[in-house]
């Protein structure tokens, strides 16, 4: 179900990590993690990030749950009724938004303590924002247990994180995400370090839980053909840029910016009658270290310019249908 | 393992888990569980149980003695700092059947001496452990986490202490205090426990902090001091523990140093034991070996021994030392 | 035997641990032809890395050959010693490990490594020769050739995959075995590095044996597939057939659990379950407690690994319809 109501609104949001630079010299280079991008997520509708390393897709995630603190920009969240700027809250406002956007982290074996039985694991959203007696969230988490497929949530509730498979892991993690009852799940690669045959089962959970519980996800990829099953939409970043961003499969069939399109010819086809084409690209990938003011993806493309050269890197406009590009030649 | 076959399934709202008994319980019951599994792994190591065994043979010392004192033993001959054994013409005295391991040169009974110093180093070891185990514990982790200066300041405070010679320092602060075992305890404790142990407890803490759960836990609303006592301090235990058994060994060898050199306020002790014997000219009285060797050979072996319990940890807390 | 530069059959091995005994390998029965690439490809623990390890004798102390043998032309690899073995490994089988961008050493040059490889296993070739010789090596993988003097960290993570690959196939060998050479690289450099080993597979005639998880990139480099689950091979075919004509539910399941980006956005399939515990596998087929088709006689015999028709052989007793 879409609705027109931004949940997540991000503006000229920017993350530069400085590169040596002491406590009393100016630092000079900087890494343009992410390097002031725009998106809407709306109500309801998924968003895919995807991309190479390097990309950004990953700091992006963790700026929009405050794991680290934006350069500049503005994330708008929806929270409570009103929009507020999560990107500056600091002390009790930020404890307090986290109960509306959580995390399901890409490692299954790393982002469980191993001394923590999995009752303190999940029950931890609730004990950390002091919600419900201990009764309470002894019930809470063995519902939740339920719902993520871990049943009987007895036998589950004090295993430890050794006695329990990776995709029992992940499903333990994505339990511990949703019983605050977020609104927003940021999924950072949550089924790449996963078995395919697991895979399926962790990713329809993630899709009937997202509409059993109201939930909208931003989920980060590098993988292509997960995405397509993920996501409404899909956003592709390069080098801190958000280089093309549209619905899922209207993107996956009709690119409009050459580095997608080389993303997606560089996906193997699990067929081998398929003739696959060559990416059409130029070298490697860089670090997005003091990028040149003008289109990031310049040494790379295929079709360059001279307006590529001699412009910034050219902002996202809408070609019809909500599918952006930023690219001056398309 | 319970398969997990159902994707969505779900009880109704209201069906409530009824535990069979209390949180509270439940956790002991897994505290044991993993206690068991850890004492078998610990088990599979000969040097963790040769040192345990001999741990377990003086700790049997330490108890008898007050057994024996209450019924075999005459307090006037046997007490190990006054008894004295006035049937025999001239101390110190070879062993006998009545004095095992003979007398000291003021009379008193050697073996008497010997059980009943266990119980001091016992003591000594446990108090200075647990000072250190604390402060290495507690100062690792809050310099990990928080860096800056606050981790500057301690860094280099343990750079001090490892700098400086221990021993050296203890035979000046002896001079100006009077020394007591306590004392004693917790002083090592502290040198300790600001001193090598932080260092690594620390980078230990570090290795921790920059791991996937903690950042689970911040995205949950964790706190700083949430994240350092509920998931950092529990992963730096085990290797605390560790350190633990090497501040034993330096406690109980300190003691013996600074009671050779009379300096400590201690009533008796192997250390004070052996000051007696050089105090008295017998030391390099080879004859009179009952001086020297039953306390020197106690203090190596139970020193020794804690160490060898702390390499079978070591084991334990560093998988990559086990064997598969 | 024309035709084959390796063959194995009924190749066991198992692992001893401490929880038991691992049936990492049963009864793996293969050939690779001369210039030919076979593609494994299986979930974790499945065991295609200990196939791997196997055939080069690459064992860890804890594992043991069980049974069967490993043909390379004629010469039976397992009854070689340890010195034989030794000529064998890099001359005609070389292997690409999993994550071997960290096989690089860090503080020696990368061409110096090569040079070292050559050193040791062609010993006639004089210093000169040897560069020259890494030249070429660097310039057939797409390196610059002037990267030989430089250090690992200086590479990207697609160079030094590429360096690895210099290296393994520094000795001129029959047959590589790569396993998961392109796992940790982006989708763009994957593809890349996947055509040149491929053109490189074609120019020197050299056989593969390519390892992966990911069934896609097996379909794009492999002429034949060998499906592995639990330690045994479920299904082996031509790539096309495995693909349209799979005989195995396994295998069915597998295909139909990977998405896809080309085609309509179809259904994925799950396959309940989990892999199972190779220390105490199912008996009889070890896919049963998964397989929507199982029947008695697949929990108490285990089927036979035989040709199904035109060189397709799986180990099923319920085979898929072999149509359309």
């Amino acid at each position: 179900m879409i609705s027109t109501k931004p949940l997540v609104k991000v503006e000229g949001l920017q993350k530069f990590f400085p590169l040596s630079g002491g406590l009393f010299s100016e630092s000079r280079s900087a890494i343009h993690a992410v390097d002031c991008i725009d998106f809407v997520i709306p109500l309801g509708e998924s968003l895919g990030l995807v991309g190479e390393s390097g990309s950004g897709k990953t700091t992006t995630g963790k700026l929009l749950v405050r794991l680290i603190d934006p350069t500049d920009g503005h994330i708008y969240m929806e929270v409570e009724g009103g929009d507020v700027d999560i990107a500056h809250l600091r002390g009790k406002d930020l404890k307090k938004f986290r109960r509306n956007v959580q995390m399901i982290f890409q490692d299954p074996y790393e982002s469980l303590n191993p001394r923590r039985t999995v009752f303190d694991t999940i029950a931890e959203p609730l004990e950390v924002q002091g919600v419900g007696n201990v009764i309470e969230r002894e019930r809470r988490v063995a519902q939740l247990l339920d719902m993520v497929g871990l049943s009987p949530p007895e036998t589950f509730l004090f295993r430890f994180p050794h006695e329990l498979s990776g995709g029992q892991r992940q499903r333990v993690a994505i339990a511990r995400a949703l019983i605050i009852e977020p609104t927003f799940v940021v999924a950072d690669e949550p089924t790449s370090m996963l078995d395919v045959s697991i895979r399926t089962g962790v990713m329809n959970l993630m899709h009937e839980l997202a509409d059993r519980l109201g939930v909208t996800y931003l989920y980060i990829t590098h993988d292509l053909a997960v995405a397509r099953y993920m996501v409404d939409r899909l956003a592709v970043m390069y080098l801190g840029k958000i280089v093309e961003m549209g619905d899922m499969e209207e993107v996956l069939h009709h690119p409009l910016h050459p580095y997608t399109k080389a993303l997606i010819s560089a996906v193997p086809v699990p067929d081998p009658t398929f003739e696959r084409a060559l990416p059409d690209i130029i070298g490697s990938i860089a670090k997005p270290i003091d990028p040149k003011p003008r289109c990031r993806f310049y040494d790379r493309c295929p079709i360059r310019e001279k307006i590529c050269e001699g412009s910034d890197h050219p902002t996202l406009e809408d070609k019809g249908a909500k599918h952006y590009v930023a690219c001056y030649l398309v | 393992m319970a398969q997990a076959t159902k994707t969505i399934g779900g009880p109704s709202p209201e069906s409530v888990v009824a535990l069979e008994m209390p949180l509270w319980r439940i956790r002991l019951r897994l505290l044991w569980k993993s206690l068991r599994a850890n004492a078998a792994l610990f088990a599979e190591n000969p040097i963790g149980l040769v040192g345990l065994a001999i741990i377990f043979f003086f700790f049997l010392m330490a108890i008898a003695h007050p057994i024996l004192m209450a019924t075999v033993w005459d307090r006037n001959v046997y007490h190990p700092v006054m008894g004295i054994d006035q049937t025999i013409p001239f101390h110190p005295a070879p062993p006998s059947p009545t004095h095992l391991l003979g007398t000291a040169p003021l009379g008193r009974d050697i073996l008497s001496q010997l059980m009943w110093s266990a119980k001091s180093e016992f003591f000594l070891g446990t108090m200075a452990a647990l000072v250190t185990l604390v402060i290495a514990t507690t100062v690792g982790a809050v310099s990990a986490f928080y860096g800056g200066i606050v981790d500057s300041l301690f860094m280099r405070l343990a750079d001090l202490i490892i700098m400086t010679p221990v021993v050296t320092l203890m035979i000046v602060l002896s001079t100006l205090m009077n020394v007591t075992l306590i004392e004693l305890a917790f002083l090592v404790g502290i040198l300790s426990g600001f001193g090598g142990a932080t260092i690594v407890i620390k980078s230990q803490a570090l290795t921790i902090k920059v791991r996937t759960f903690i950042e689970a836990a911040r995205v949950a609303g964790g706190s700083n001091t949430h994240l350092i006592v509920k998931h950092i301090i529990p992963n730096l235990l085990p290797l605390s523990f560790l350190y633990m058994m090497f501040t034993v060994t330096n406690a109980i060898f300190l003691e013996a140093v600074l009671s050779f050199f009379g300096l400590l306020n201690i009533r008796m002790s192997w250390g004070l034991m052996i000051h007696t014997t050089e105090y008295s000219g017998y030391l390099l009285d080879i004859k009179r070996w009952w001086l020297i060797f039953p306390a020197s050979l106690s203090i190596t072996f139970l020193c020794a021994a804690f160490y060898l319990v702390g390499r079978a940890l070591d084991e334990i807390v560093n998988p990559r030392l086990r064997k598969r | 035997m024309e035709d084959k530069i390796l063959q194995a059959e009924d190749l066991t091995m198992h692992y001893t641990t401490r929880a038991g005994e691992v049936s990492a390998v049963d009864n793996i029965t293969f050939s690779v032809g001369k210039g030919e690439s076979l593609g494994l490809v299986g979930e974790s623990g499945c065991g295609k890395t200990s196939v791997a390890i196997t055939i080069l004798r690459l064992l860890p102390e804890n594992a043991e050959i069980m049974g069967g043998r490993v043909l390379l032309d004629s010469t039976d690899l397992i009854k070689l010693s340890a010195e034989q073995m030794r000529k064998v490994r890099w001359r005609r089988i070389s292997m690409i490990f999993q994550a071997a961008m960290n096989a690089l050493n860090p503080v020696y040059k990368v061409g110096d490594q090569i040079i070292e490889a050559l050193e040791t296993h062609l010993a006639y070739m004089s210093i000169q020769e040897s560069r020259e010789r890494v030249e070429e090596l660097f310039s057939l993988v797409g390196l610059d050739p002037q990267l030989m003097d430089q250090y690992p960290h200086e590479y990207s993570g697609g160079m030094r995959q590429r360096a690895v690959i210099a290296m393994a196939l520094s000795c001129h060998p029959d047959l590589i075995i790569a396993d998961e050479p392109t796992t940790a690289l982006d989708v763009i450099v994957q593809d890349n590095l996947l055509r040149e080993m491929m053109a490189l597979q074609d120019r020197l005639g050299m056989s593969m044996i390519y390892i992966s998880h990911d069934i896609a990139v097996i379909a794009e480099v492999s002429e034949r597939i060998g499906v592995m689950y639990a330690g045994r091979l479920a299904e082996l075919a031509d790539s096309a057939e495995i693909f349209h004509h799979p005989i195995h539910p396994y295998t069915f399941g597998l295909m139909s659990a990977f998405p896809s980006i080309v085609g309509p956005k179809r259904e994925l399939a799950m396959l309940p379950g989990e892999p199972p515990d190779l220390i105490d596998p199912p008996p009889g087929c070890r896919f049963h407690p998964r397989c929507p088709y199982s029947t008695e006689i697949c929990i108490e015999q285990v089927p036979e690994f035989k040709d199904h028709g035109g060189g397709h052989l799986a180990a099923c007793w319920h085979p898929l319809e072999a149509s359309g």
